[in-house]
């Protein structure tokens, strides 16, 4: 897909987002901003999946956990439009009886998701889970995962960095969203991770890095970890990007992680984002 | 009525045989474990199919979601490690990757209750069930001896949803037919009686069926009703037993709050208020000691099984 298709995709993922939270003045817009890009890209060119026919099990199918769940409007935004359901019903998101919960869950039949998220640290181990029952049954598909980087302070997450490492999952993509915040501020002022590159180098990973809001970046980045798979290493992406991402008064700080604008910062939003596909 | 002792054994052994003739039959079947397989008694699983077994460490929360994740793509995942590390340690993880998600997951908790025995309070989980049975979409099974520990097994991997299943360390006495038809929430009436319902789970099934000798002596009629599955919990046996009895025992390794005495509180109060008296352990940490010796210390023996039955009975109108 060209860079052009995907900045226009990402900029009406954007518009939906703040549309989202906004509509019903909770949720989590930072995040969810500085995610768009990867998200766009991966469910839109890096992913072999079926977004018409979705099916549980997955099989011979690409599987993305969302393990930081609470980045769920662009979950859902991204999903609707790649085609797991209408987009029209963003809508419903976080009101009554609505597929589209807080954080995302499986028991409203929501196609595309396969697994509740919200409670942090969880979705690397489900993802080894899966990525060996692919092993197990001769699918050479891949797992991709999505982390905070705040979520990293969970000790769920290391006990699944040893099991992968050492039992060799090697259909595995972890991406870690680095934007060095989390909701009471500076991810360094609540509990730095110190050099993060090299604790899971020393955790036995395969580390690259990339620039998440750089689709050139992104491309090759995940190309070079595809082309990676099966050597004997699970691979992990710490990807750089800023909470907030094209909503000026949103970056750079930690402020919006779970904040929704007002009817006037929405206004100043979505004039800084272009519609391009239409508001739902 | 006698019961015929067809030898002794441990209910993890049960297991371990389940899990092995699961092995051998379903190759969906797989199996994980916290550094604990000999405890399980998941050695011959192991052996017989090494590429379904996952040794995962001493890391219980990885092990429940990779259970869970398992399940996508069609496995049916044993976790097994002690039933404290089982839920109290990953009560979380079970809750948001089994229980919500609705994942096809066996959770195989060995050396529940007082029974673990030496090693302490710090093993001897007695709120499991408790906790397991609050869970929205969770099954849990307390079998009672060695042939209906391996049939449980055997009936939870049938079973389309997630399961606890609850096993104990000490060998006790196996009375359950090898070749009893093991149904998932249906109770089993051990003995017909119009005196008094005596409903109990796990070893405590064994212990009423030691104090149904005392009781037989004093002349009193007992319907002994082995309740091995909690949830969903058999409520037309309870309420016809006790249109019989109008009076319940309950006895149970676990905490009075939380366990199976509180769940049948919970028909009765419902349906048919009537007296009940519960054997469980009151409100208490346990300590070191023998299996035998922490059950009389902590009230769930044969001897407070005969005396529920005589208090309930005072206060039967």
């Amino acid at each position: 897909m060209q860079n052009e298709e995907l900045k226009n995709i990402a900029s009406q993922v954007r518009r939906d987002i703040v549309r989202m939270v906004a509509a019903v003045s909770s949720g989590h817009p930072g995040g969810s901003l500085g995610c768009a890009d990867f998200l766009t890209y991966l469910y839109f060119e890096g992913m072999k999946h079926n977004p018409e026919n979705f099916s549980k099990d997955a099989k011979d199918e690409d599987v993305f956990f969302l393990s930081n769940g609470h980045i769920s409007p662009v979950f859902y935004s991204v999903l609707a439009h790649v085609g797991y359901f209408p987009v029209s019903e963003l809508a419903t998101f976080r009101k009554l009886n609505s597929r589209l919960q807080g954080h995302p869950s499986t028991d409203k039949k929501l196609p595309g998701i396969r697994m509740a998220s919200g409670s942090l640290g969880q979705g690397l181990s489900v993802a080894i889970g899966t990525a060996l029952t692919k092993k197990l049954n001769g699918d050479n598909s891949t797992v991709f995962t999505l982390h905070g980087d705040g979520e990293l302070q969970e000790g769920q997450i290391w006990e699944a960095a040893l099991y992968a490492a050492a039992n060799k999952v090697d259909n595995l993509i972890a991406t870690i969203d680095y934007n060095g915040r989390q909701i009471d501020g500076d991810l360094d002022d609540v509990l730095s991770l110190g050099n993060l590159e090299a604790k899971w180098q020393a955790f036995g990973w395969d580390v690259l890095s990339m620039n998440g809001h750089d689709f050139d970046s992104i491309r090759e980045t995940m190309q070079t970890a595809k082309s990676k798979l099966g050597n004997g290493k699970p691979i992990v992406i710490i990807m750089k990007t800023e909470m907030g991402q094209g909503v000026d008064y949103m970056m750079g700080t930690h402020k919006w992680h779970g904040s929704a604008p007002n009817a006037e910062q929405l206004q100043s939003a979505l004039n800084q984002l272009e519609e391009t596909l239409g508001d739902y | 009525m006698e019961f015929e002792i067809l030898g002794n054994k441990d209910t993890r052994s049960g297991f371990g045989e389940g899990l092995a003739e699961l092995g051998r039959t379903n190759p969906d079947v797989v199996a994980l474990c916290a550094d604990l397989t000999g405890s399980l008694k998941m050695d011959d699983f192991k052996k017989e199919n090494p590429e379904r077994f996952f040794q995962v460490g001493i890391a219980e929360a990885n092990m429940m979601g990779m259970a869970a994740g398992m399940t996508i793509g069609g496995k049916i995942p044993f976790t097994g490690t002690f039933a404290n590390f089982s839920t109290g340690r990953v009560y979380d993880q079970i809750r948001q990757s089994i229980a919500y998600s609705q994942k096809n997951v066996k959770i195989a908790a060995s050396h529940a209750g007082l029974t673990l025995g030496e090693d302490g309070a710090t093993h001897q989980i007695l709120e499991d069930i408790g906790m397991m049975r609050m869970l929205p979409n969770m099954t849990v099974i307390v079998p009672a001896d060695f042939n209906q520990t391996k049939q449980a097994t055997i009936a939870s991997a049938a079973h389309n949803g997630p399961v606890y299943l609850r096993f104990g360390r000490p060998v006790m006495p196996i009375f359950v037919k090898p070749d009893a038809e093991f149904v998932i929430g249906k109770a089993d009436v051990l003995t017909e009686g119009t005196d008094v319902t005596i409903i109990a789970c796990g070893h405590m099934v064994w212990k009423s069926i030691e104090a149904l000798k005392t009781l037989t002596e004093k002349g009193i009629s007992v319907e002994l009703i082995n309740m091995h599955t909690i949830k969903p919990l058999d409520v037309d046996a309870i309420l016809k037993s006790v249109a019989k009895t109008r009076c319940v025992v309950t006895a149970e390794e676990h905490m009075r709050n939380g366990g199976l005495g509180d769940a049948v509180a919970q028909v009765l109060a419902q349906h048919d208020p009537l007296p009940q008296e519960f054997v469980a352990v009151n409100d208490k940490f346990g300590e070191s000691g023998t299996p035998m010796e922490l059950m009389t210390k902590y009230g769930i023996d044969t001897a407070d099984v005969v005396a529920a039955v005589e208090k309930v009975l005072a206060r039967k109108k």
